[in-house]
């Protein structure tokens, strides 16, 4: 039992299999409450058998609460994976993976039962708790990732580094966790002021007022911003794993770690006196920090088809092709960020180019559609990625290698696109002949997320059964380190 | 033949996704014995406001119609109105004319000048009533249901040719939630699929497979049975119907550098967690849609 608990709390693979067990368990308990389940009664029968007390005027509160939850958890596992990749004293990181697990899973666990049973206000406190802990384990990571210590220095030239041999990616991920958790002010404060974590909004539904308080913009910007930061983070995290390195490296770490600041300054000028321009800013930063994902996607790519076609002399672009798709853990990430762009960036950027025509038109409640779709897609793009390098970690191969990995993908851009659609639809389809592509839609949804959480339990399942047998794979898994299993 | 099971069933879903939506469909009709005539006295006093239930106060009498406007009384004033000149054709529309809002200049406002605004667009098919050139006659079936596919101008022009005005959001408010208790719902702390339309409900007149949700007839929803749908009596405290669901409700503020006009009470088209009292949407008040509607205010 000792060595198992020390598997699952110590060992790097185990912290990440509770972390994504319990989001799993989450997002399976809470999803049950909302969309197509609730429609179909699921929702009144999963608050009766446990028991919840829902009060109508607390759903926003509740929902944060949801989130936050979610959220810390994820980013437990980006932490994880940062300490695991990168070299850091080893006294940081087990200081910052006992603060961060401590307190996702206070967060997790008393977060919710405050939120959906009944207000027990120690429950608060020790959510509250969690919240701070993570907190503190970002400080401590910021400290420990501090790139200018010359036992840090990037000694390879092929990779970003200062004529002095600065590591410019260890900068990028210092930058990263730095301005993560300034952001996080940007939240707390906000969410103290609004006292019981009850008497709060949902920023979508605030989005049309003219005249908003500096705590609202503050909460506005926030939300946007710390999805944005962990959505940079899984760029060098998933850029490390694949050993991203090279010209394009070179040119990426820079863009990035001016994206990710130029970003943050434009965000947090969202609760200042900068406000009119703060978007202004926001393109900015946001430019170059897509820029150097794309050099990320350039270079996986690039690599994966050099390595498949290596014994082929001249290989044609079929051959390529078949190369590029090879292996769906390794080309899955870059493919979801790709992807990304048409599900979020793209609408974005056309929805702003429309702005008269369409928010200027549409009712509030149309714009509420589009703003929750696209933050829920990046959400879950951001959260395949995590399963897919996930997949590797865990020594997926052969056809269950090839099932995981194309289902992840497969599955999860179906859902995407259709949520896509669904959330622009009112630009090709009248409100009164919308239902069947409306029923169509919600089917690919539901059919793409939910067969994702099936595959999902299926490993959950797999890995629990692991963990009964004396020699299972969590024994082999127990020392190993990210950095160790990087891609040559 | 795995990949022609997959073809295929992607090939249904699309066609089923394509598949034309019936707007005629027939539909059941039935009388609520709710007289969309009758009004119901608000009387002055304090009441709770707002999703956090801050306490509020207003200081007069007033009356709200008991039931949203129906198409019935709509149509018969489009007619009137048409005939002496109050509105005019202009198109594929029926215009009126409004004063225009003071412009504040503030982002995103957008300027609204004295002049020819919608009223109802003549050519949209979601419409429930048609009009010759000359005459508006209601679609049969649809006399007692709420009239809809009408603009804030629509509706602040029925109100004001009447001699009524439109509710402000918090006379809407008080109507809709009376002034003991901070209940999120007008009959309760609590909704049911038979207390009021709203998406997916099951109601008799709609069909998901199809044309999706469709309007109820006002008052529907007052503890009679229809045909064996059973309803439960969801009038407010002030014995207003529909005030949630079914449809959006136009209300009256303008609001100091917003072009914007705000609904109230959700609709057939929402969730649930949209029928809460304190729940609003908002559009440009041209903007007309088969979910929205509007009901009328006058002081006794």
């Amino acid at each position: 039992m000792a060595k198992r608990l020390s598997y699952l709390f110590r060992s790097t693979k185990g912290l990440i299999l509770v972390a994504i067990a319990m989001i799993a368990l989450e997002t399976a308990i809470f999803g049950m409450l909302s969309g197509p389940l609730a429609e179909l009664g699921v929702r009144d029968f999963v608050v009766r058998l446990l028991r919840m007390d829902l009060v109508q005027a607390e759903r926003e509160g509740r929902i944060i609460i949801l989130y936050h939850s979610i959220a810390m958890a994820v980013v437990a596992i980006e932490t994880y994976m940062i300490t695991s990749l990168l070299k850091m004293k080893e006294f940081y990181k087990l200081s910052v993976r006992m603060l961060i697990t401590v307190g996702y899973i206070l967060t997790m666990i008393f977060g919710m039962f405050f939120a959906y049973w009944g207000h027990f206000w120690p429950f608060h406190g020790l959510y509250i708790t969690g919240l701070s802990l993570i907190f503190f384990a970002g400080v401590l990571l910021v400290i420990a990732l501090w790139p200018w210590n010359k036992e840090y220095y990037q000694p390879d030239k092929s990779y970003a580094r200062t004529k002095k041999g600065v590591d410019v990616e260890r900068v990028a991920f210092f930058a990263t966790a730095l301005t993560t958790v300034i952001s996080a002010l940007f939240g707390a404060v906000p969410g103290s002021f609004y006292g019981n974590g009850f008497e709060t909004f949902m920023a979508q539904d605030i989005i049309r007022l003219p005249e908003k308080t500096t705590m609202e913009y503050s909460i506005i910007g926030h939300l946007h911003i710390m999805l944005a930061l962990i959505a940079i983070m899984i760029t060098l995290i998933i850029g490390r794993w694949l050993n991203f390195k090279g010209i394009l490296h070179k040119v990426a770490m820079p863009l990035i770690i001016l994206g990710t600041i130029v970003l943050n300054l434009g965000v947090w000028g969202v609760a200042t006196p900068l406000e009119p321009i703060a978007h202004m800013i926001i393109y900015v930063g946001a430019t170059p920090a897509m820029l150097g994902a794309l050099m990320l996607v350039i270079f996986t790519w690039d690599k994966l088809i050099r390595e498949g076609v290596a014994s082929i002399k001249k290989p044609n672009g079929w051959q390529k092709l078949k190369a590029l798709l090879r292996d769906p853990l390794r080309f899955g990430p870059t493919w979801q960020m790709v992807f990304m762009n048409f599900t979020t960036s793209f609408i974005g950027i056309f929805m702003a180019v429309r702005l008269e025509e369409i928010f200027r038109v549409w009712p509030a409640h149309e714009e509420r559609i589009e703003l929750t779709g696209h933050w829920h897609v990046l959400s879950a793009i951001i959260a395949t990625i995590i399963l897919l390098y996930y997949g590797d970690m865990i020594g997926l191969k052969g056809k269950i290698r090839q099932w995981y990995g194309w289902s992840l993908i497969v599955l999860s851009d179906i859902a995407f696109g259709a949520v896509t659609i669904f959330e622009m639809k009112r630009l090709f389809i009248p409100e009164a002949t919308q239902q069947p592509l409306v029923n169509t839609l919600m089917l690919m949804m539901d059919l793409g997320l939910g067969m994702l959480l099936v595959v999902l339990a299926m490993v959950m399942i797999w890995r629990l059964v692991d963990l009964f047998k004396k020699k299972g794979r969590w024994t082999e898994e127990v020392d190993h380190e990210l950095s160790v299993e990087v891609k040559q | 033949m795995k990949h022609i099971f997959l073809t295929l069933l992607l090939l249904i879903g699309i066609l089923a996704s394509c598949a034309p939506v019936d707007l005629n469909a027939p539909l059941p009709t039935y009388d609520t014995g709710v007289d969309p005539n009758a009004w119901a006295t608000v009387p002055a006093g304090q009441f709770l406001y707002g999703q956090f239930s801050d306490p509020a106060s207003i200081d007069y009498d007033y009356q709200m119609m008991v039931t949203d406007v129906t198409v019935s009384l709509y149509v018969d004033f489009l007619n009137a109105a048409l005939a002496d000149g109050t509105l005019k054709v202009d198109g594929n529309q029926i215009v009126g004319f409004y004063p225009g809002d003071v412009f504040h200049g503030v982002k995103h406002e957008v300027r609204i000048d004295p002049g020819d605004y919608i009223i109802v667009p003549t050519d949209d098919p979601a419409s429930r009533f048609t009009f010759d050139g000359t005459i508006f006659t209601v679609v049969p079936g649809y006399e007692n249901h709420p009239m809809t596919n009408v603009s804030w101008f629509g509706a602040w022009d029925y109100c004001g040719y009447n001699g009524y005005r439109l509710p402000t959001e918090m006379e809407w408010e008080k109507a809709a939630r009376g002034s003991t208790d901070d209940r999120p719902f007008p009959w309760g702390d609590e909704i049911a699929r038979d207390n009021a339309n709203f998406y997916a409900s099951r109601d008799p007149f709609e069909d998901m497979s199809s044309f999706g949700s469709r309007t109820t007839p006002v008052g529907f929803y007052n503890g009679n049975a229809y045909d064996g749908y059973v309803t439960l009596d969801s009038a407010s405290p002030y014995g207003l119907y529909d005030i949630a669901g079914n449809v959006w409700q136009w209300t009256g503020n303008v609001y100091e550098g917003q072009h914007y006009r705000y609904m109230r009470g959700g609709s057939k088209d929402t969730y649930d967690m949209d029928l809460r009292v304190w729940v609003h949407n908002n559009a440009t008040p041209t903007y007309y849609s088969p979910g929205v509607g509007f009901r009328c205010l006058r002081n006794p």
